[in-house]
């Protein structure tokens, strides 16, 4: 399974991610400029950071550049895709996830450990944990504060959406929400950091499974017989 | 040439934690008589008139300039002289 991590004009977490696939999971992985060509790449990861400064609103001007018309591609072939904080802005900004990150509600940037809660283990992201498990993953953003109508929430709630939440919410997300994936299934937006947390050495390891339970399931479905 | 101002603020029901510490440090400077302040964004576009000017803009806004999900927004159009 190849990897890109997609890099932006202001993205800052992008080498933090490229470690994590590349150096900690020991997966094929490229540090992919936002104007290049995405198609010999099975999985798309957008890290965080601030694409275009956060002009206009995070993640939307991002969210209109070329390389997102080749992303929507990828994800309605099924293939999976992973925003993370300024990715996951981007996420929704371009509409491939439902709701907005609002700015949090005690308006400070935050950037601490946080536990979440796997709400749905039956992803190709979170496969390699248990339902309802705790785990610690960093938080670092101004904007992480997830709003969605009731309408979408019930959609959310209805489709098992909801992958991961809060335990404690730090921003005023909605229903604690910290991560949602779409209702295909194959793509997940997260405000937290799994990509900071691969190591046992800065503070925990948590994360590194995510990423291990998208190759596991990558090979499941494209490579059983490889 | 035509000028079109678009006005943008959050969605009433939309939490709005600017506008709060907005009201409440006003309230503190002793304007006691805010009640409540919202923050929104105010873009001016100079843009070459044509046809469906109005209904091109409409489409600006829901696709980049506002986010429907938490966004309202209106907007005037005049003549653009002296901009």
């Amino acid at each position: 399974m190849k990897f890109a991590v997609v890099v932006f004009p202001g993205s800052n977490c992008d080498r933090d991610m490229y470690h994590a696939v590349k150096e900690v999971l020991q997966a094929e992985a490229d540090l992919v400029w936002y104007e290049s060509n995405l198609e010999k790449y099975d999985g798309i990861l957008i890290p965080g950071g601030f694409s275009y400064g956060d002009y206009l609103r995070s993640g939307a001007v991002a969210s209109t550049s070329n390389v997102m018309k080749q992303i929507k591609e990828h994800a309605a072939q099924g293939k999976p895709v992973l925003g993370i904080c300024n990715g996951f802005q981007i996420l929704t900004e371009a509409g491939l996830l439902p709701g907005a990150l609002m700015r949090n509600e005690k308006l400070s940037f935050m950037c601490h450990q946080e536990e979440l809660v796997v709400e749905n283990e039956i992803t190709p992201f979170t496969s390699g944990y248990d339902k309802g498990e705790v785990v610690r993953f960093p938080i670092a953003h101004g904007e992480g504060n997830y709003f969605c109508d009731e309408e979408t929430l019930a959609d959310l709630k209805a489709n098992n959406q909801i992958v991961f939440t809060y335990k404690n919410n730090p921003n005023g997300s909605v229903e604690n929400i910290a991560g949602i994936i779409n209702k295909e299934g194959n793509v997940l937006g997260m405000m937290p950091h799994p990509e900071r947390a691969v190591e046992k050495l800065l503070g925990s390891d948590d994360g590194l499974r995510l990423f291990q339970s998208m190759v596991q399931n990558w090979r499941d479905t494209y490579a059983k017989n490889a | 040439m035509r000028k079109v101002t678009v006005y943008i603020t959050l969605k009433q029901g939309v939490l709005d934690p600017q506008g709060k510490a907005i009201q409440e440090s006003l309230n503190s400077l002793g304007y006691n008589e805010i009640e409540d302040a919202r923050v929104g964004k105010y873009i001016e576009l100079k843009v070459e008139d044509g046809p469906n000017l109005e209904a091109r803009v409409t489409e600006m806004c829901d696709k980049l300039l506002a986010n429907p999900v938490i966004e309202d927004y209106r907007f005037d159009v005049e003549e653009a002289e002296g901009l």
